[in-house]
């Protein structure tokens, strides 16, 4: 067994164990908030996805603009207060491994090609499925194919 | 009232509260809010084979993400089932550049004419499904992380790298919207 490189461990999340069992049900109920949010907003349309790359509108930047914003300003509030989560660890958000920067400048125009094909990033996805779009299955199946044949070819690819 | 519950929520609204699941998932159990990681605890979980990235404790890292997914499945449902359906109001330009790409049916969340099982054999519907989606699931994992992982979670605590992944997604979003998407939707 070879130790784990840096960059495996950053990619497995953050190994912090299931938690309480009881927790469990609180990230059911938050994605399914997620879930009508990401409808009742129209994120997961194609044809907001079309018009952002057009230009076309302020709609979906005004949306990704106001989240970056609010998340931020949240993240930088509970780092000031050394807030602790409910689960009882002090939170802490492990930073990202820039590396050759490689990886994200070339599997984010990859992944960016699918969004605009697509007209939906992942969590948009799943919830097309549950709008009624259920041809999106295959696009998920095809994810998945598409997440294993990386995985597969990762220790050939420049990170 | 009905605007909430059928009718589509305006940017400041839908926004800060997209925003908000960052902290919501670090207060509940120091969790980083991204869905793409969902796609490898998935492989993870069914065909791990030999490959070493699949090759981790997915119920003790991904179960809580997993159920996230879940969730947000349920909740396309529920919210799509909630009220009238409605077009998607996009701007009259957008409306008569997709025409003349040869989009008629506006009246679905995405165009009907190309997102359904028949159109799958068709090289539009083949390519923006399968490929698209392809491409989602291996950039997503190269990457490491996607709209929700990178753009907001990672822009959120000012990572470089997130910003470099965020200048990839508009980059390639571009080039399939201006280069591939004229090829794709006007031969069907």
């Amino acid at each position: 067994m070879t130790k784990p490189t840096a960059l495996e461990v950053e990619n497995i999340e953050s190994d912090r164990g299931v938690g309480h069992p009881g927790l469990l049900v609180v990230y059911l109920l938050l994605g399914i908030a997620f879930g009508i949010v990401l409808t009742r907003s129209e994120v997961v349309s194609w044809f907001r996805i079309q018009e952002m790359f057009r230009f076309q509108s302020f709609r979906m930047y005004g949306i990704i603009g106001s989240a970056i914003a609010t998340a931020a300003a949240s993240v930088a509030m509970i780092k000031r207060a050394k807030l602790k989560a409910i689960s009882g660890e002090v939170i802490a958000i492990p930073r990202k491994e820039l590396g050759s920067g490689i990886r994200y400048a070339v599997g984010g125009t990859i992944f960016g090609l699918g969004w605009a094909l697509t007209g939906a990033c992942p969590g948009p996805l799943f919830a097309l499925i549950g709008d009624g779009v259920s041809v999106m299955i295959a696009a998920v199946l095809s994810a998945l194919l598409g997440t294993w044949v990386y995985g597969w070819l990762r220790p050939r690819l420049p990170h | 009232m009905t605007t909430i519950v059928s009718g589509e929520w305006p940017w400041y609204v839908a926004g800060p509260l997209i925003g908000l699941f960052v902290p919501a998932l670090l207060i509940v159990g120091n969790k980083s809010f991204g869905i793409s990681s969902n796609l490898r605890h998935l492989c993870s979980a069914i065909a791990p084979g030999r490959v070493e990235f699949f090759r981790y404790d997915w119920k003790r890292t991904g179960a809580w993400n997993l159920l996230f997914l879940a969730g947000v499945l349920i909740g396309g449902f529920i919210a799509s089932h909630v009220g009238a359906a409605h077009p998607i109001a996009i701007s009259a330009e957008t409306k008569t550049a997709l025409t003349k790409l040869g989009i008629h049916d506006f009246s679905g969340i995405a165009p009907r004419e190309v997102f359904n099982w028949h159109a799958l054999l068709t090289l539009r519907g083949f390519i923006s499904v399968v490929v698209g989606g392809f491409l989602v699931g291996f950039g997503t994992a190269y990457a490491g992380g996607c709209t929700s992982g990178h753009a907001i979670s990672g822009l959120a605590n000012f990572e470089l790298p997130s910003l470099i992944a965020v200048f990839g997604f508009f980059a390639g979003g571009l080039a399939a919207t201006y280069l591939i998407l004229p090829l794709l939707l006007g031969g069907a």
